[in-house]
């Protein structure tokens, strides 16, 4: 009989997952004896996790390795994503300290759920293989359903919960459906091996269009992930529902994890089919600029707003994916340093609109319609700048992260040879600034509607300064993220 | 040769200062006062001093100062000035310390935040003016949104919201077509060249030394990307109705003047950019773009003649003097390009001035309506005498400084091959026109019987008549001697002339 041997694994590859998941259990288990009144402990144990996590990072930064018979792997790429999702689950899990208590809905499991779905998202940025994908996306969506539904005694938060899973579950089975055709094209689940088939040109007709529909299926299944259209229709009605700090964190880390998956897949399996897939993507990513952007013009509620305004940044983060597949030249690799800088500035700038609104909101009562930002700048005039600085971002003017993020994939369209594509956004980008600066104009130039008390207390000052802050710097400052994004290199 | 660096110094120091306005105890409006008008006055000192050190005889921009600011995108933060910015330079350094002591005592609310917005426009217009790389450029250029914005929506008039969502809307959508051009051009020069940068010095040489060729496509493409946020933000006719409100709506007293310096950018930016980046197209376009230039001028006035309210007569009268303005620079040649930017800075005090007197007479009457005023001259002897003054100046008496602008625009228009008498012909009518509504206002405000309620109305007081007299003072001079406004700048605009010469000869 042989033997049988296990290989040897890299666990440089799976450290910050390890640690990440590890902790979570362990959370899980300490919780348990956490009395009822003292839960925040166990967030500040949690974001102590995902601090350690993304300091083990640091020596880590240009290794580049497989493991797991290559099913997954670290470069610089997924590096750069997960230090991503970990700040955005550290700037969500300050946010919600205060939250959870005042929509009386704290629970220690809700930190540990933020922990685990970390670790989803890191799984679908490290994942070289089609099975950590699906694994990393069930993952992540499974724990989202649970997060989304977090606040049930709400029915809004119940029916969200309940939207988000039938809607993922399809999502779901496109995506296994168009592994299993890739697979039977290809006869293999690597990425990797995929692109190589691809390249030696060796595919009959029939296995190539099993390829193409399979490629097709996959992508339907995370477009469902970042909300782009015709896949978007969950989108706003989730956000609304879900408790807001989670709205945060799906409007930036779970899009931020789908496109990094989606990317990867694009870029390394399917690079050889750019032809194909790129003008198909562009007609994808303009309709996902229109859905988004009237979605949002027509909306007086702000969390569905900046829903519809996620569904929008979708479509620019799309013309960085498209130019990324580019062959040749300087547009692909720009095309990758555009998805990832558009991400960081997005992820602050979203958080912080999220925080903004999670000051807002007090106990069982929604403060989301447009009025209830009216003369904000007289009441609480920082919270009415964070919110200016988020929405300015948002829109793309300059000096903040959001104009370096929208300058760079515009760029890196225009080098892939689809300088349409630049105009058309550019238009919609124009259209979309004035919705953001209805809500300045509201908070500086109208008269309060009514008095809403706005308890704030220091971690969400905090978590909204961070996020603030981050905003502004990398507008003035972009040179390090720049710098940092264009050490990137795909799988490479 | 000189260590200090003069330009940025001028470019930040109102930006500090707004931080420290901002620093201050609410209820110190004193500190605050004297903070913000401190910023101020020694930002003027250091445009002054730049002033001192410019070399008129010298071509081309000087005192460069230049930073890396993101390597990898060739985009650096380069400063430095030329004949034409450091006019306009100079203007916002005068302006701005004018409008903060103007707004004193007519801003009833949350003074602090106002003179930081006004500083903070102060600064994003010196880096406009001053910019010397593209993206540096347009960073500036939709950094001046904000505080203007914020100015118009929060201390505005009734309309203020809807005026401020409107100038935002209108100037941000044109300037992303700005952004699009430049990320072009930075593009098609880099695939060309294998330089990948935003410097304009460098982008300029290529285009001049042909190591980049456009083809006229790509070439009248660019253009009219530029064309659309620059026209916008001057504002061209039919692009002006931002404009109007944004200037009706603004707060009174001087932050009007401030906001009027935005205008300035889009004909700058014209000359910077459409005319010196691509002078073939620009004489190409230079008909189209006089006829938009002549109907702005012509219609302007109209609207002007007809208005009852004094701040919009003026904003129209603004919008007129642009439409003269524009059609300086697509004149083309010496004369036209010079008298544009002379134009630029003359009604610029003559309008800004204006405007402060308009406050003044609001401030007294409650009312800006011309039909509520009359007689001034009689109770306010000095207020009148300086305001006919400055309308003299404004309607192009030879002797004040609107007539020499006026005039070397006309001759050049007249002269330019591209342009010639019958652009120029309507032009002077609209020079009559602004005759005609200026003199009707002063009429109307300050001649004939007095109403009642002006009966006691108090003369100048001292804060206001050193506000007009710093005003009305370049008036007199600049008449006097326009070798002074012209002589700085001569060398500048003679480059940009000759680089569109090639292109004119033809007609």
């Amino acid at each position: 009989m042989t033997e049988i041997v296990i290989p040897p694994v890299d666990w440089r590859v799976a450290t910050q997952l390890s640690i990440i998941f590890g902790w979570a259990s362990v959370l899980l288990v300490i919780a348990l004896f956490v009395p009822r009144s003292r839960t925040r402990i166990v967030g500040y144990l949690a974001m102590v996790g995902a601090m350690v996590a993304a300091a083990v990072g640091i020596p880590l930064w240009g290794v580049n390795a497989e493991t797991f018979s290559g099913m997954l792997r670290l470069d610089s790429y997924s590096l750069t994503l997960n230090w991503l999702f970990l700040a955005a689950a550290a700037i969500t899990m300050v946010l919600s300290l205060d939250y959870l208590p005042r929509q009386g809905i704290e629970r220690s499991e809700y930190y540990v759920l933020v922990l685990f779905a970390t670790g989803g998202m890191m799984l679908l940025a490290q994942g070289a293989d089609l099975i950590i994908l699906f694994l990393g996306l069930e993952l992540l969506s499974i724990v989202l359903y649970v997060l989304t539904g977090f606040a049930y005694p709400r029915n809004a938060s119940e029916e969200a919960g309940m939207k988000y899973l039938l809607i993922g579950a399809f999502a779901g089975g496109f995506v296994v459906f168009g592994i299993a055709l890739l697979y039977g094209a290809t006869g293999s689940m690597n990425l990797r091996a995929i692109g190589e088939t691809l390249a030696q040109q060796t595919l009959t007709l029939e296995e190539r269009i099993y390829l193409l529909a399979g490629a097709a299926l996959v992508v339907v299944g995370f477009g469902y992930k970042v909300a782009m259209a015709p896949f978007h229709m969950w989108a706003p009605d989730v956000y609304e529902g879900a408790p807001t700090p989670i709205a945060g964190l799906l409007s930036v880390g779970s899009k931020a994890a789908g496109f990094a998956a989606l990317l990867r897949f694009l870029v390394e399996a399917l690079a050889g089919e750019w032809q194909i897939w790129a003008p198909v993507l562009a007609v994808l990513a303009i309709a996902t600029l229109a859905v988004g952007n009237i979605g949002a013009l027509t909306q007086r509620n702000v969390k569905r707003m900046l829903a519809y305004s996620s569904i929008g940044h979708a479509g620019y983060i799309l013309f960085g994916v498209i130019a990324a597949g580019a062959p040749g030249g300087i547009a692909g690799q720009r095309g990758v340093e555009g998805v990832l800088l558009y991400l960081i500035a997005y992820t602050f700038t979203n958080l912080g609109a999220f925080g903004v609104l999670i000051a807002l909101e007090h106990r069982g009562e929604a403060a989301w319609d447009m009025s209830d930002l009216a003369g904000l700048w007289s009441r609480r005039p920082w919270l009415a700048v964070a919110m200016a600085v988020c929405m300015l971002s948002l829109a793309g003017v300059p000096p903040t992260g959001g104009f370096w993020g929208k300058f760079y994939v515009f760029t890196a369209a225009w080098l892939s040879g689809m300088g349409w594509i630049t105009v058309i956004g550019v238009i919609v980008a124009a259209i979309a600034a004035f919705y953001y600066l209805r809500i300045v104009a509201q908070m500086f130039m109208a008269e309060p509607a009514r008095e809403v008390p706005l308890p704030m207390d220091r971690a969400l000052r905090a978590g909204l300064a961070l996020a603030t802050l981050g905003v502004l710097i990398l507008g003035f400052l972009p040179t390090p993220a720049i710098d940092l994004v264009q050490r990137v290199v795909l799988g490479g | 040769m000189n260590s200090l660096p003069l330009v940025s110094i001028t470019i930040w120091l109102p930006a500090l200062g707004a931080l420290t306005v901002l620093a201050l105890p609410r209820e110190n409006v004193a500190a605050q006062r004297g903070v913000s008008l401190g910023a101020s006055l020694l930002a003027l000192a250091a445009a002054l001093g730049v002033a001192f050190l410019f070399d008129p005889a010298r071509a081309g921009f000087q005192m460069v100062e230049s930073v890396a600011w993101v390597p990898s995108w060739g985009i650096s933060y380069t400063v430095s000035v030329d004949g034409i910015s450091l006019w306009l330079v100079l203007l916002t350094a005068l302006v701005t310390p004018v409008a903060l002591v103007a707004s004193w005592g007519t801003v009833e609310r949350q003074e602090r935040a106002f003179h930081a917005l006004v500083l903070l426009l102060a600064s994003g217009l010196f880096g406009v003016f001053t910019a010397q790389d593209m993206l540096l450029f347009y960073v500036f250029f939709e950094f001046t949104l904000i505080p203007t914005a914020l100015l118009i929506g929060i201390w505005g008039g009734a309309e203020r919201r809807y005026a401020a969502v409107k100038f935002f809307a209108y100037t941000f959508s044109g300037s992303v077509f700005l952004l699009l051009g430049m990320i072009g051009l930075y593009l098609l020069h880099g695939q060309a060249t294998g330089v990948y940068t935003f410097d304009t010095a460098t982008i300029l040489a290529s285009l001049q030394l042909g190591t980049l060729r456009l083809d006229a496509g790509a070439e009248r493409l660019l253009f009219g990307l530029f064309f659309i946020g620059f026209a916008v933000k001057a504002p061209i006719w039919p692009f002006h109705t931002w404009m109007t409100t944004a200037h009706a709506e603004a707060p009174s007293s001087g932050v009007v003047d401030v906001i009027g310096l935005l205008i300035k950018i889009g004909a700058y930016g014209l000359i910077r950019y459409n005319v010196q980046f691509f002078p073939a197209t620009a004489a190409w376009a230079a008909p189209a773009v006089g006829v938009l230039a002549v109907i702005g001028i012509l219609y302007a006035a109209w609207i002007a003649y007809q208005q009852t309210d004094m701040k919009r007569l003026l904003a129209y009268a603004s919008v007129s003097h642009l439409g003269l303005i524009v059609l300086g620079i697509f004149a083309l040649n010496v004369q036209g390009i010079a008298g544009a930017v002379a134009h630029m800075v003359n009604s610029a005090l003559t309008t800004g001035a204006l405007f402060l007197v308009v406050g003044m007479l609001a401030a007294r009457r409650g009312s800006r309506e011309l039909k509520s005023f009359g007689g001034l001259w009689k109770t306010t002897p000095w207020l009148g005498s300086l305001t006919f003054l400055l309308v003299l100046g404004s309607i192009g008496l030879p002797g004040l400084n609107g007539f020499i602008s006026e005039f070397v625009v006309l001759q050049g228009s007249w002269r330019s091959p591209g342009l010639g008498w019958r652009y120029a012909l309507p032009a002077i009518l609209g020079v009559v026109l602004a005759a005609v509504y200026l003199l009707h206002m002063y009429r109307t405000a300050f001649m004939g019987d007095t109403p009642p309620e002006l009966a006691q109305a108090p003369d100048v007081r001292p804060r206001e008549l050193a506000l007009l007299i710093v005003l009305a003072t370049p008036v007199v001079v600049f008449g006097l001697y326009p070798n002074l406004l012209f002589g700085p700048m001569q060398q500048s605009v003679t480059q940009i002339a000759q680089g569109t010469l090639p292109f004119l000869a033809g007609r």
